[in-house]
């Protein structure tokens, strides 16, 4: 069974340090949510006061419509999932997914069936009798989430589970974790500071920084719509274009622009509207090319873009360093914020 | 009512539980550790009718002319051990550290040996070396033994296997990233000596120091024995209480035996809050390069120390085994009579040495290891109570054998105390355990405390943390998880813990002696009243059956160990 949750009005306060500043936050049931944001920014803090490892200074926490502020973590029937795995070293697979089952006066045989079951889901059958440092690491990762499912939580809570892991076991355990989510239907949060992780895995992704809620939305409109700087700049890369130092022509309505270097057009002739500048840098970055071009004298200075570019495309036109290309910035891409 | 209710809900029946251990080992502590010492000071400032006299006695002893003498000799003797034990020990661990030299854990074992025995073996031993009739006295090597150098060389001994372990430790901490800095821009070994290696061990060397002036400074074991009239504060202390029943002058001797203790403690909580940590996970490990030269003076430096050592102990092994040193030279069994030891009564206090160390071991590897369990592994509850908790287990490293056995007697001798300015007095519900071999087993576990307590710390620091958050999440109970997880993971620290409480309590003289009854005999301060008696081939074989069972002991937990080592490296916790 899965379970809303509702995080109201909450702040935590550490010895005059504010962790969370009255954050409110609406998780629907069966939903996944990313906690993304730079460290320190309160992500963890709001896990942990879930879990009900630490509890608020201020507000309510809500599972379902239970008030569960300040219950202890074991009356709050969750799952969690840590970056160091923290499976039992000393107990086998079988024995750590079996773990809390054990506790729950069920019979043998019905734990051994769920059990087999859930290796059956996280494909590692063969595996039950290991222990867990005969395991690889995305392995480990794959029997915590079995640990974590077996006693059938009402939500699920991953705090970086992805982190300590291979570049390309992240890929294949992303996706994993996301198929059985959705399978189960399972309320889910993840706190993570890696954007690609909540940009794929998440139904929405809560951007915070400074103990507060800077943005809530999916995916599509975090990177599309951010609403802030701070979350424009903290998702994909962006330009930002202040009034002060100078913007091409009616770019700018309130005091900053932004706009993301692969929505710039690049050329090597003239465009109607389009500005003239020089190249200052090529960086290659593998299936595209960050080209940094230098736009002269824009109504009151100097100011220079970040533009993407396809490899092949600038291989084509043959981009160097000091030669002239012409820049087209659609109208529409560009993001107005009335501060930086 | 409603709100009644929810806090009813938040406190589980495992807070319970934590709530009770938490207490638990605050009241233990407060009861065996803060009570007694307590107790010692106010006996500082009264008189024996209990009437306050202020800085009295305080007054009286610093102008007696002897007892300025014992202070005077305490530091004589406590500098001289300190700097002898600490060169050699830095030396020692130097080369086994850094240099290349063969057998290394044969000379790390010598170096530990004297651990394993009582102090008094040291002693005897000089004896016989350097005594009126020693076996270095007749071939022409005399020495003004009794009195200050035989108490310098028992306590440099004494003090040299601590001093090696801190040192070995500080040594083994080295980034070698540093050295091949070093080496890239061609400093000079003394160079490198001076600006790198010295630096490291900066901490290590101030704890070896303190560590060796504190054992050598409260010793009650060596001085007894090659003492002669040359007195030093712990004999003085033990003349006043147990010669002279006098427990106020023995508070305010007890309370001066505290100095160094303080001031390390002191000195400690500087250098700990500069201290910082040598190395990080980018570290490298020290590459011991050959150098010929060198590694030959260290391997020679190592020999050398190491037969000193075995000499010392193969003269007391020889002291026991043979008739009348040096008249009848026969060899005899007759030492190791126990019936026939310490008047009679030689059985039952060895009967009683094994027994207090096996209880002391049990109990003392318990209470630290869920005292420690508790405070580490409790997370954002109780945090004051946590806190005291710590501060009461790290205490005990700062009190001196001698002032637990002088602040055990003046607590539990006691059938009741006056409450002061008041004419009511309370009854001392623990008054029954004096006189009883319960009281040395608590003395032992008091005295013993703090570095298993550290062991056990250090080794649940080491286990991941979220093993408790995983298992609450699963509504797994603490106590589950501590028996099913913590425990199995800790096994080895378990042992370590268990082997120190049990060599240390079966050898200690300085807090039992003060405890100890005709009633309940036990083997180390026979071995002290035997020796006094002019029994020393017995006392040196008593002595050396200790040291036996002891490594006995060591060498079942190096076993064990051994194999528990293999089964770690397959969880790789």
């Amino acid at each position: 069974m899965s379970v809303s949750l509702k995080i109201e009005n909450v702040s935590k306060v550490y010895d005059k340090n504010i962790a969370l500043n009255h954050v409110n936050l609406d998780v629907q049931a069966g939903e996944f949510v990313c906690l993304l944001g730079p460290s320190g920014c309160g992500k963890s803090t709001l896990l942990r006061l879930i879990a009900g490892l630490d509890s608020p200074t201020e507000g309510k926490i809500y599972i379902g419509d239970r008030d569960v502020t300040g219950l202890p973590p074991s009356r709050r029937n969750f799952g969690i999932m840590f970056q160091s795995y923290a499976l039992f070293p000393n107990l086998t697979a079988y024995e750590n997914v079996a773990y809390g089952l054990r506790n729950k006066k069920m019979r043998n045989s019905d734990i051994e069936t769920r059990v087999n079951r859930l290796f059956d889901m996280i494909k590692l059958s063969n595996a039950k009798n290991r222990l867990p440092s005969q395991m690889s690491g995305g392995e480990q990762q794959r029997v915590a989430l079995a640990r974590a499912l077996a006693t059938e939580p009402d939500f699920l809570l991953l705090d970086e589970p992805l982190s300590a892991l291979d570049a390309k076991v992240r890929l294949t355990l992303r996706r994993e974790i996301c198929k059985i989510q959705r399978e189960l239907n399972l309320t889910t949060i993840m706190v993570t500071h890696d954007q690609d992780e909540a940009l794929t895995m998440a139904d929405r992704i809560v951007v915070m920084n400074k103990a507060v809620i800077m943005q809530s939305g999916t995916p599509e409109q975090i990177y599309e719509n951010p609403e802030n700087p701070f979350v424009a700049d903290f998702i994909g890369s962006i330009n930002f274009i202040n009034a002060k130092e100078g913007a091409p022509y009616g770019l700018v309505k309130g005091e900053t622009a932004a706009i993301r270097p692969e929505k710039i057009q690049i050329t090597r002739s003239e465009q109607e509207g389009s500005l003239k500048g020089t190249i200052q840098d090529i960086e290659f970055r593998g299936f595209y090319d960050r080209v940094t071009v230098g736009l002269s004298h824009v109504v009151h200075g100097d100011i220079a873009l970040a533009v993407d570019v396809p490899f092949q495309t600038a291989k084509t036109m043959r981009f160097r360093t000091g030669k002239n290309v012409y820049l087209v910035i659609p109208r529409e891409e560009v993001l107005q914020f009335e501060t930086a | 009512m409603k709100k009644i209710s929810q806090r009813l809900q938040r406190f589980t029946k495992e807070d319970l539980v934590r709530a009770a251990a938490v207490y638990a080992v605050i009241v233990f502590l407060l009861v065996f550790l803060v009570f007694p010492l307590a107790t010692l000071f106010v006996k500082a400032f009264q008189d024996k009718d209990g009437v306050f006299v202020g800085l009295a006695h305080f007054a009286e002893y610093f102008t007696s002319r002897s007892m300025v003498y014992s202070i005077s000799n305490t530091f004589v003797i406590s500098i001289w051990s300190t700097v002898i034990s600490v060169t050699l020990a830095f030396f020692y661990a130097y080369a086994l550290s850094r240099k290349n030299v063969p057998a290394k854990s044969f000379f790390r074992y010598v170096g530990m040996v004297p651990i394993f025995a009582p102090t008094m073996l040291l002693g005897i031993a000089l004896i016989y070396l350097f005594g009126n009739q020693g076996i270095l006295t007749s071939l022409g090597l005399e020495i003004p033994l009794y009195g200050k150098v035989g108490i310098i060389i028992s306590e440099s001994i004494y003090c040299f296997p601590a001093a090696t372990t801190i040192l070995m430790v500080a040594f083994s901490a080295a980034d070698n990233r540093l050295y091949e800095a070093a080496e890239t821009m061609g400093t000079s070994a003394l160079r490198k000596m001076v600006t790198i290696t010295i630096p490291n061990v900066k901490y290590g060397l101030i704890n070896a120091i303190f560590v060796s002036f504190t054992y050598s400074f409260t010793d009650f074991g060596a001085p007894s024995v090659v003492g002669g009239n040359y007195n030093v504060l712990a004999t003085d202390v033990y003349k006043q209480v147990v010669g002279q029943q006098n427990f106020n002058m023995g508070a305010v001797v007890g309370i001066i035996l505290l100095f160094p203790a303080i001031l390390s403690f002191i000195v400690d909580w500087f250098t700990n809050k500069k201290q910082s940590a040598a190395i990080n996970s980018k570290s490298v490990p020290y590459q011991i390069k050959p150098h010929r030269a060198s590694d030959i003076a260290a391997t020679v430096f190592c020999i050398i120390v190491a037969l000193a050592m075995i000499l010392f102990f193969a003269v007391a092994l020889f002291a026991s085994l043979i008739k009348l040193w040096p008249y009848n030279l026969t060899f005899t069994l007759d030492n190791y009579n126990l019936s026939e030891a310490g008047s009679g009564s030689g059985l039952t206090a060895f009967k009683n040495s094994i027994l207090i160390s096996l209880v002391s071991a049990f109990l003392g590897t318990l209470i630290t290891f869920i005292g420690a369990y508790i405070i580490e592994k409790t997370q954002q509850k109780f945090r004051i109570s946590r806190k005291i908790a710590y501060f009461l287990s790290i205490t005990p490293l700062a009190i001196p054998g001698t002032v637990v056995g002088l602040s055990f007697i003046m607590f539990f001798n006691a059938s009741a105390f006056n409450i002061p300015f008041t004419q009511y007095a309370v009854l001392n519900p623990l008054h029954g355990i004096y006189g009883t071999i319960w009281i040395i087993v608590f003395a032992n576990l008091i005295h013993f405390y703090s570095v298993p307590f550290s062991t056990a710390t250090t080794a649940l620091k080491r286990l991941d943390k979220e093993f408790e958050t995983v298992s609450e999440s699963l509504s797994v109970p603490f106590y589950r998880t501590f028996a099913k997880v913590t425990v199995p993971l800790c096994f080895p620290a378990i042992c370590e813990m268990w082997v120190y409480f049990f060599v240390n309590s079966l050898v200690t003289v300085s807090a039992v002696v003060f405890l100890y009854s005709p009633t309940a005999p036990i083997t180390s301060v026979m071995i002290v009243s035997m020796q006094g008696a002019g029994q020393t081939a017995p006392a040196a074989a008593m002595c050396m059956l200790l040291l036996f069972i002891n490594l006995i002991v060591r060498l079942l937990y190096e076993a064990l160990s051994h194999a528990l080592k293999k089964r770690e490296k397959k969880l790789k916790v």
